[in-house]
C-alpha cells in the first residue's frame, strides 16, 4: 500500500514538474506569426515527423534506385492548402499504411491545423489556402454553373463519376465521393492534387473555373432527386440489382400467388 | 333460383340484345367456329408457366410507353443550344436527341414517368425472358416437338438485347455514348472486316451524324416488328403444341389437364397484365433510372466513372474486363484478340450453345419421342448441373462487369476482384456443376426412398423394449405417379459398347463418332438413379402392408398428424 502511495506521489510530482517546464501551446489569437510557425513546428515534430521527417524533408525507404520509395513524402513547397485539405478531412495523420488515406475523424483542432499549415507554408512557397472570395460559389450565375459542368465532365467525371459519387482506381485506390465535401476542400484538392489526384494549378483551371466547378457540383448535389429514389449515382449496376430483386422477385411472387388459386367453379 | 340452375347466355337479357351484332360479326368473320375451339383451349396451371407472361406483358408496356416517347423524341444529332428548364445544363451545346430527352424528362407532363417506366420495362423484359428460358431449360420443355419454339425464344432473347441496347443509345447522353463507343469497339475488333463494318454502320468514323437516326429506325420499327412477328409465332406454336404440364393425377403425355382459356385464363392472364403494369408503374414512379441529365451530353473526349451498360449487356462488358491482353502478329499485321474473343466470342458462344442445346442433348440421349410432360430438374442431373454451371459463368461475367462499383462499395482492390474472377470464370462453374449434380442425385434417391418406403407419417411407435420408430405409410397412387410419371428408365449403357471392327475384322467406319457419342452418353447418365422397378415396388408394398409389428393399423383415409401430434383426419 505504501509503495502504491509513493508511486502516485512520484507521478504527481513528475507531472507538475513537466507542466511548469513544458512550452505552452500557442493560440491563434495571441500568437504572432513567428510563434505560430514555431508552435506548428512543435506539433509537426510530435505528430508528423515520424513519416515526413524532422524537417518535413520526407523519408525515403532503402533500396535500389527503382525500389526506393516514399515512406512519407517531402512537404517542402506543398503549401498551406495541402495541409488544410489533408488535416481538415482527417486524412492526415494516417491511422495505418494503406493504399490510400481515407477520410476520417479529424484529430487536431482548427488552431493546431492552422499552426501546422503556417509551419509548412514557411518552409518554401506553395499554394496558399483559398480566400472566401474564391470559394463564394453561391454567387455563380446560370452560365457559370453550366460552364463549371463542362469543366467537371472534361476533367473530373472520369474518376469521380458524373454526380461525384466516386469511382474505383487500381490496386485498392479510389476517387472519393464529393458528397458532403466542403467547398474549400474541393478547391484545395484541385489546387494541390492529393494522393492519386492530378494537380489543377491556377494556370490550368483559373480560380474562377474552380469556383464554377464547385458551383456545378454543389448545385447538382443539392437539387432534388428527380425521378425518385436514386441508386446513389451508381448507374445501371444498381438498376440491374433493382430489376432482379424487386421486379423479378416481386412478380414471381405474384405468379406463385396466382398459380396457387384455382377457380371457384361452384356457384355460391 | 335453386343452386344448380343457370340461365343460358342466349336467353339472358344481355344475350338477347347482343345476338344481333354478334351474329353480324360471325356471318362475316366466322368467329363462332374459331372461338368455340380456341376459347375453350385448356392450359395447365403452375406458377412457373407465368414467367414468360411477365416478358409478354412488359413488352406490351414497352409498346405503350414507347409510343408516348416517340411523340416528343427527336432522333437527330444536329447541334442545338439547350434552353430548357434543367438549369445546370443551360446554354450547353448538345444534340437534338439529347435536348429532346431532357425536354421529355423536365418539360413534358408525365414524360419522366413514361421514360422511367419504359426503361424499367426494358430491363424487366430481358430479365423475364431469361427466367422463362431457365424454366423451360430446367424442365426439359424444349424437347421434341418444341425445339423450333426454343430457337425462336433464343432469337427473341438476342433481339431483345439488341433492341434494349439501341434504346439505351438513343438519348445521346454521356453514358449512352460511352456504351455506343463500346459496341463500336466490338465491331472494329472483328478481324479483317471490322473497320469496314464500322464505317458502314456509322456512315464514317465514330460517332458521325447518322447513327442515332439509324438506331432509332431499328429501335422503333425494324426490331419491334421482328419481335412482334416472333412473339406471334412463339404463341401460335404454343397453342399448336399445347402447353407442357407437370406429371400428376390424370396427366399423361397425350392430354392436357387444366382450365379453359375463357373465362379462367382470360381473367388470370388479364389480371397479371395489370399486375405487371402496376409493378412497372410503381418502379417508374418511385425509383430513379438512367438520370440522363446527370451525365451531360455525349462528347467522345469525356467519360464518367461507373460507366456501365444495362444489366443484360453486363456479360460482354465483364468478359472484356476479364480478358488479359492478347495479340498476335501475322503477315506483318497486328491482330488483337482482347476485345474480339470476350466481346463478340462470349455472346456468340452463349447464343450458339443455347440454340443448339436441344439438338446436342437429343444426339446424346438418342431420344426421338415427343415429350409433353415436364421433367423435374433432379431427374436430368447432368442437364440441371450444366444449367447451373452456365448460370454461374454468366453471373461471374456480370459481377466482372460491375467490378469497379463492387471495389468502391466494398472497399476492395479492383485488381484482386479481376484476378479472382479470371480464375473463377473457369473454376466456379465446375464447382457448381459438381455440387448441383450431387444434389440432383441425392434428391432422386430421396424420391426413390419415398416411393419404396412410403412417406413419414409423424406417428411414433414405441416398441416393448423401449425403441422408437416412425411409421411410414404407402404413398398414394397419385403422388407416386407424380414422382415417376415423366421419369424414364435409364438406358443400359454397358450393353452399347462400340467396337472398332466387327467379328469378321471389318473396320467400323463410324467408330470415332460412335465412341465419342458413347462417352457423352456415359457422361450424361453418369450417377443418375433409375426409378424403382415394379419388383422393387411390390417388395416395398409387401413390407409396408405387413403391419404385424404395428399395434394400430393406419386407415386408408389417414393423412398424417399435425405438429401437435393429432391426426389430420379423424
Amino acid at each position: 500500500m505504501a509503495l502504491l502511495a509513493l508511486l502516485a506521489l512520484a507521478l504527481l510530482l513528475t507531472g507538475a514538474a513537466y507542466a511548469t517546464v513544458a512550452p505552452e501551446t500557442a493560440t491563434a489569437e495571441s500568437a504572432s506569426s513567428v510563434s505560430e510557425v514555431e508552435a506548428g513546428r512543435q506539433l509537426f515534430v510530435v505528430g508528423c515527423a515520424s513519416c515526413h521527417g524532422l524537417n518535413a524533408q520526407g523519408i525515403t525507404t532503402a533500396g535500389d534506385e527503382d525500389e526506393a520509395g516514399n515512406y512519407g513524402p517531402s512537404l517542402i513547397g506543398v503549401g498551406a492548402a495541402a495541409v488544410g485539405f489533408q488535416m481538415e478531412t482527417g486524412r492526415m495523420p494516417m491511422a495505418q499504411t494503406a493504399p490510400q488515406a481515407p477520410r476520417k475523424h479529424v484529430e487536431y483542432t482548427q488552431d493546431e491545423i492552422n499552426q501546422i499549415a503556417a509551419y509548412v507554408a514557411s518552409l518554401a512557397p506553395g499554394p496558399a489556402r483559398p480566400s472566401d472570395e474564391e470559394l463564394n460559389w453561391q454567387s455563380v450565375d446560370k452560365e457559370g454553373i453550366s460552364e463549371g459542368g463542362e469543366f467537371f465532365r472534361t476533367n473530373c467525371t472520369a474518376c469521380h463519376n458524373s454526380v461525384g459519387a466516386g469511382g474505383a482506381l487500381p490496386s485498392g485506390r479510389y476517387a472519393p465521393t464529393l458528397k458532403g465535401v466542403d467547398a474549400i476542400h474541393i478547391y484545395e484538392a484541385m489546387l494541390t492534387g492529393p494522393q492519386q489526384m492530378p494537380v489543377f494549378s491556377d494556370e490550368v483551371l483559373t480560380p474562377e473555373d474552380k469556383r464554377n466547378i464547385i458551383a456545378y457540383v454543389k448545385t447538382v448535389q443539392q437539387q432534388g432527386n428527380d425521378g425518385g429514389l436514386g441508386g446513389g449515382g451508381l448507374g445501371p449496376v444498381a438498376d440491374g440489382l433493382f430489376i432482379w430483386l424487386i421486379g423479378i422477385g416481386g412478380l414471381v411472387g405474384f405468379s406463385v400467388w396466382i398459380g396457387m388459386h384455382g377457380t371457384r367453379s361452384k356457384k355460391r | 333460383m335453386s343452386q344448380n340452375t343457370f340461365t343460358r347466355v342466349e336467353d339472358s337479357p344481355t344475350g338477347k340484345k347482343l345476338a344481333g351484332p354478334v351474329g353480324w360479326l360471325d356471318d362475316r368473320l366466322g368467329l363462332a367456329a374459331a372461338g368455340k375451339k380456341n376459347l375453350r383451349k385448356v392450359f395447365p396451371e403452375h406458377w412457373s408457366f407465368m414467367l414468360g407472361e411477365i416478358a409478354l406483358w412488359s413488352f406490351v408496356v414497352l409498346l405503350l410507353t414507347g409510343v408516348f416517347l416517340t411523340l416528343w423524341f427527336d432522333p437527330s444529332m444536329a447541334e442545338v443550344e439547350y434552353t430548357g428548364s434543367y438549369a445546370p445544363l443551360y446554354g450547353i451545346d448538345m444534340s437534338a436527341a439529347y435536348a429532346s430527352t431532357l425536354d421529355i424528362s423536365f418539360d413534358i407532363r408525365g414524360g419522366l414517368l413514361m421514360r422511367q417506366i419504359h426503361h424499367w420495362a426494358a430491363l424487366l423484359f430481358v430479365a423475364a425472358m431469361i427466367v422463362h428460358m431457365l424454366r423451360v431449360f430446367f424442365t426439359g420443355a424444349y424437347r421434341k416437338p418444341r425445339e423450333i419454339n426454343w430457337m425462336i425464344g433464343v432469337g427473341l432473347l438476342a433481339l431483345g438485347m439488341v433492341e434494349g441496347f439501341a434504346g439505351y443509345s438513343l438519348p445521346d447522353d454521356l453514358l449512352s455514348g460511352t456504351g455506343l463507343r463500346f459496341v463500336d469497339g466490338l465491331i472494329r475488333s472483328i478481324p479483317l472486316v471490322g473497320s469496314y463494318l464500322e464505317f458502314f454502320i456509322f456512315g464514317g468514323e465514330f460517332p458521325g451524324e447518322i447513327i442515332i437516326p439509324r438506331l432509332y429506325m431499328a429501335h422503333i420499327l425494324l426490331i419491334p416488328a421482328i419481335l412482334l412477328g416472333l412473339i406471334g409465332a412463339h404463341m401460335l406454336l404454343l397453342v399448336y403444341h399445347k402447353h407442357t404440364q407437370w406429371p400428376g393425377a390424370g396427366r399423361t403425355n397425350e392430354n392436357v389437364v387444366g382450365y379453359p382459356m375463357l373465362p379462367v385464363y382470360m381473367a388470370k392472364a388479364g389480371g397479371f397484365f395489370f399486375i405487371v403494369f402496376g409493378f412497372l408503374a410503381l418502379m417508374g414512379a418511385l425509383i430513379q433510372i438512367n438520370p440522363v441529365w446527370a451525365y451531360g451530353p455525349y462528347n467522345p473526349s469525356e467519360v464518367t466513372a461507373g460507366s456501365q451498360p444495362d444489366w443484360y449487356m453486363g456479360l460482354s462488358e465483364g468478359l472484356v474486363r476479364l480478358m488479359p491482353p492478347l495479340e498476335t502478329t501475322w503477315f506483318n499485321r497486328t491482330w488483337t484478340w482482347s476485345v474480339f474473343l470476350p466481346g463478340v466470342g462470349g455472346l456468340g458462344v452463349l447464343f450458339t450453345s443455347l440454340a443448339l442445346w436441344p439438338f446436342i442433348e437429343r444426339w446424346i440421349t438418342g431420344d426421338t419421342r415427343e415429350h409433353h410432360l415436364l421433367e423435374r430438374p433432379r431427374n436430368a442431373p447432368v442437364r440441371t448441373a450444366l444449367g447451373a454451371a452456365g448460370i454461374t459463368a454468366y453471373v461471374v461475367g456480370l459481377i466482372a462487369g460491375g467490378n469497379d462499383i463492387i471495389a468502391l462499395k466494398f472497399g476492395l482492390d479492383i485488381f484482386a476482384i479481376t484476378w479472382v474472377l479470371r480464375f473463377g470464370l473457369f473454376i466456379f462453374p465446375v464447382i457448381a456443376f459438381i455440387v448441383t449434380k450431387r444434389i440432383c442425385i441425392s434428391l432422386q434417391r430421396k424420391d426413390n426412398e419415398t416411393l419404396t418406403h412410403g412417406w413419414e407419417t409423424g406417428v411414433i411407435d414405441r416398441s416393448p423394449d423401449g425403441g422408437y420408430a416412425e411409421r411410414h405409410a404407402p404413398l398414394p397412387d397419385t403422388a407416386a405417379y407424380a414422382l415417376t410419371g415423366s421419369r424414364e428408365r435409364l438406358p443400359e449403357l454397358e450393353a452399347e459398347t462400340v467396337h472398332k471392327s466387327d467379328a469378321y475384322g471389318v473396320r467400323n467406319p463410324d467408330y470415332r463418332k460412335q465412341s465419342f457419342r458413347q462417352k457423352m452418353r456415359k457422361f450424361y447418365y453418369d450417377g443418375s438413379v433409375d426409378k424403382p422397378t415394379s419388383h422393387d415396388m411390390d417388395h416395398a408394398s409387401e413390407h409396408l402392408a405387413g403391419g404385424g409389428e404395428h399395434p394400430v393399423v393406419l386407415g386408408d383415409d389417414f393423412q398424417g398428424v399435425s405438429e401437435t401430434g393429432v391426426p389430420r383426419v379423424h
